[in-house]
């Protein structure tokens, strides 16, 4: 029983870190990327057949898929970003492009790995990134995760974080202001990358095997944007907050309808709606704007009327 | 000593020519007033000067750099400010926020950034609003938040599109004193405007634009007089005032 | 494929022309329209071309109350939202529909579409042929119904000009719903269409939808005749490409041809800027 919930709450930080990373250039600035799992796989199987071809340690190996990653981010940023693709169409650009990773791992694995890839047990140690217990896998996207809330914080708090909160609100007006757009785009898609793709590390440690929906699927691009849009894009504990909520649906669907697919993607569809209608900025979004209501209204303020 | 020159500006959109040929130098200190016909190009032509559009011939020269080409952050670290004709606030970012973005131009630190902001936000009347949300404000406080966010990158030059239009009597009033105590504090300006009392009253010199050409230069009683620019207006109903 | 290719896509430009919103869950009412042939054929026997006249009104209504209810709210929101809506709509339907129906592949087995002929040197299949005809069919007479009627010249105005077309006292709302009601009633009809051929199963819609985004964007985002004509070009170039090329090839290049399009030309080989 316990284990299970070491699972679980692997599972919600693993999440909740995969979610900040992409909230940092889909929340902060602006860039909703429906194709994050191209990173995500690219981690996973650069430290994966690093390991089991060239003996690469997985740590370093996770160092070096997010290297990688950082690379197609840059490769792609520097094409949607130069060629002015935004909002919906630099989604759908990233999704083909996750899509067409996808497509072409199948091709690829159909002769060297049928059955996907499936990393050897080395045994239970810290060196080989690889635990008998759940335990220590919890500890380190602990830390992991906990060393990217306090990059967003930082972020958040300098001005950098201002600089893309321009550019998601409005890229012409930055722009005027001295905002160099590509370049901080650039920026956020670099830091971003680079951390979902070590994400694609953890989770190749984690289960040890790997194909190629677990890697580059549909279903990986949009978990990993569920949490921050639920919780709130662009904040710093928003992806945490709608990781949270997004287990807690799965797990209590799975109690009380069973184990049958895809149940839980139903209601997390359902649930995607309502936010999006209710709460566009997510949960904490909508917080902040109930309490911003408030406020004016215990301290008077009047709209409008003359200088204050 | 002219901050600004424009030469031989020339632009098209597919078969339709929106800049035709202009030159023009902006001095340093001086209050310059573009005005024209709707359509004649003005707004273009800012689009060209501060770099989100590419003129198709002529160069722009801004204190002594040739800067034709260069994208809009650049010339913002240059010195060249501007604001927007139909305002361009950061909807979900407060006040505040909406300045200090400006105030970064030269500063780093966010505490910084904050003081100068909200020095300027004192300046242009909204340090009461700082913490509103930019979606909120009324349409005067908007255009005095645009004011804002380009003063608060310390431009050498400002480029005022319509700023003083849809304000009501006070608070173009008020806008004319501001821009007037900028110019007494160094900053020199350019000016779109339609409000015909405000840039008369306001401008050393004019520019008139038709059809994207230049037809007329001088200051605003030449300019008032001139029969190219009765004729250009002629069949809208522009009272051309007569000095103040 | 390629007459129902082009039904798809012209729905999706229908929608995309007039309301600006990219519908993601184009492909989860392809399925719809797939299993409701498939059903009446499986509980009533009924002929999958015969269910058109069921399949057609019923996603016609189904598209009109998903827009009233769900759609309409975020038609002032980010654009971004608006694609996450969508997303969040297909998300459910589709996993509705394998919560019902379960995630088995099923093949509608009637004897007298499994025939084909040879023409020359290439086989064509009945099934194929007939889809072909009723999917132009039906793609001319949507293109007449906004040619000629006044609802349809409506829709055109609405598209084109939003605030013109308010102006003239053309009430906008129900313009969307008629709109994406017929949008919808096409991907629906596209899907009966292909029932009898292809497999049936909640996942297929995915596949449809992409090929249908890379054929709106190639014609011209709106662009009535442009998801025509693109959707038989890729029709055509998909059936001789599957000749020389597996397929996942196909599918790959589709993609690449998606995003490169989208970087160089987004207005389409036939024009017609997006924003």
């Amino acid at each position: 029983m316990g284990r299970y919930f070491v699972h679980l709450a692997t599972t919600l930080l693993f999440f909740g870190y995969l979610g900040m990373a992409w909230n940092i250039l889909g929340g902060y600035a602006g860039q909703f990327s429906f194709g994050h799992a191209a990173f995500f796989g690219i981690g996973a199987f650069t430290s994966s057949l690093l390991q089991l071809h060239a003996g690469v340690n997985p740590w370093i190996g996770m160092f070096l898929a997010g290297i990688a990653g950082l690379m197609v981010g840059l490769f792609i940023g520097y094409l949607c970003f130069r060629y002015g693709l935004h909002g919906p169409y630099f989604a759908l650009a990233m999704l083909a492009l996750a899509e067409m990773l996808r497509l072409g791992a199948i091709q690829w694995m159909s002769t060297r790995y049928p059955l996907g890839i499936n990393l050897p047990i080395l045994g239970d140690s810290l060196l080989q990134f690889q635990f008998r217990s759940k335990v220590p896998y919890y500890y380190i996207i602990l830390i992991m995760t906990t060393a990217v809330l306090y990059l967003t914080h930082s972020i958040e708090s300098r001005r950098i974080g201002l600089y893309f909160k321009a550019i998601r609100e409005n890229e012409d007006a930055a722009e005027s202001l001295g905002v160099p757009g590509f370049k901080m785009k650039m920026i956020a898609m670099s830091i971003s990358s680079f951390l979902t793709a070590m994400g694609g590390t953890f989770y190749a440690q984690y289960y040890l095997t790997l194909d190629e929906e677990a890697a580059f699927g549909v279903a990986v691009s949009i978990e990993v944007l569920l949490g921050p849009i639920i919780g709130g894009a662009g904040t710093v504990f928003g992806p945490l907050i709608g990781a949270g909520i997004l287990e807690f649906l799965s797990e209590t669907t799975r109690n009380l309808l069973g184990g049958r697919s895809g149940i839980h993607l139903m209601v997390y569809g359902a649930i995607l709606i309502a936010v999006i209608i209710f709460l566009p900025n997510g949960i904490l979004g909508g917080l902040k704007s109930i309490s911003r209501r408030y406020t004016r209204k215990s301290e008077g303020i009047q709209e409008g009327y003359g200088d204050a | 000593m002219a901050m600004l020159k424009v030469k031989r500006l020339t632009k098209a959109f597919g078969g339709l020519v929106a800049i035709k040929d202009l030159s023009f130098e902006l001095k340093k200190g001086e209050i310059l007033g573009i005005i024209g016909p709707n359509g004649a190009g003005k707004t273009t032509l800012f689009n060209l000067i501060t770099g989100y559009l590419k003129p198709d011939r002529g160069e722009i020269h801004f204190g002594g750099e040739n800067v034709t080409g260069l994208r809009p952050h650049e010339m913002c670290k240059r010195g060249l400010a501007r604001t927007f004709q139909i305002t361009q606030p950061f909807a979900n970012l407060t006040v505040l926020e909406n300045v200090r973005i400006g105030a970064h131009n030269r500063i780093r630190s966010s505490r910084e950034a904050s003081r100068e902001a909200l020095r300027i936000l004192e300046k242009v009347g909204l340090y009461g609003k700082r913490e509103e949300l930019a979606s909120v404000l009324s349409i005067g406080h908007r255009k005095s938040l645009e004011l804002g966010k380009a003063l608060a990158t310390k431009p050498e030059v400002i480029l005022l599109d319509e700023v003083v239009g849809g304000l009501n009597s006070k608070e173009a009033d008020d806008m004319i004193k501001r821009l007037r105590m900028l110019r007494e504090e160094g900053t020199t300006i350019l000016l779109i405007e339609h409000v015909m009392k405000a840039i008369m009253s306001l401008s050393d010199r004019i520019v008139v634009i038709h059809y994207g050409e230049k037809i007329a230069e001088g200051n605003p009683m030449e300019i008032s007089k001139d029969p190219k620019v009765i004729e250009a207006y002629l069949g809208e109903e522009y009272v051309l005032a007569k000095g103040k | 494929m390629g007459g129902v290719y082009s039904l798809v896509a012209v729905g999706l430009s229908l929608i995309f022309g007039v309301m600006r919103i990219i519908n993601f869950a184009h492909g989860s009412f392809m399925m719809l329209g797939m299993f409701t042939t498939y059903w009446l054929y499986v509980f009533l026997g009924m002929d999958p071309y015969l269910s058109l006249l069921f399949s057609i009104p019923a996603l016609f209504l189904i598209g009109l109350l998903v827009e009233r209810f769900v759609i309409d709210k975020v038609l002032s929101a980010p654009e971004h939202n608006q694609l996450l809506l969508t997303l969040g709509i297909s998300m459910f339907i589709e996993n509705f529909a394998l919560f019902l129906w379960s995630p088995n592949y099923r093949t509608m087995d009637i004897p007298y579409t499994n025939k084909a002929f040879t023409v020359g040197l290439v086989m064509i299949s009945f099934p194929k042929v007939i889809a072909f005809l009723f999917a132009i069919l039906l793609t001319v007479a949507v293109y007449y119904f906004l040619k000629k009627t006044d609802l349809g010249k409506a829709i055109r105005a609405a598209s084109e000009e939003k605030e013109g077309a308010l102006t003239v006292g053309i009430n906008l709302k129900r313009i969307y719903y008629v709109a994406f009601g017929i949008g919808t009633a096409c991907v629906g009809a596209a899907g009966t269409l292909t029932a009898p051929f292809f497999y049936v199963n909640p996942h297929v819609g995915g596949i449809f939808v992409i090929t249908a985004f890379v054929i709106v964007v190639l014609g011209g985002m709106g662009n009535f005749i442009g998801a025509l004509v693109g959707g038989l070009i890729i029709g055509l170039a998909e059936s001789v490409a599957a000749a020389f090329i597996p397929g996942q090839l196909k599918q790959f290049i589709i993609y690449l041809i998606f995003i490169i399009v989208l970087l160089f030309k987004p207005e389409g080989l036939f024009g017609r800027s997006s924003d």
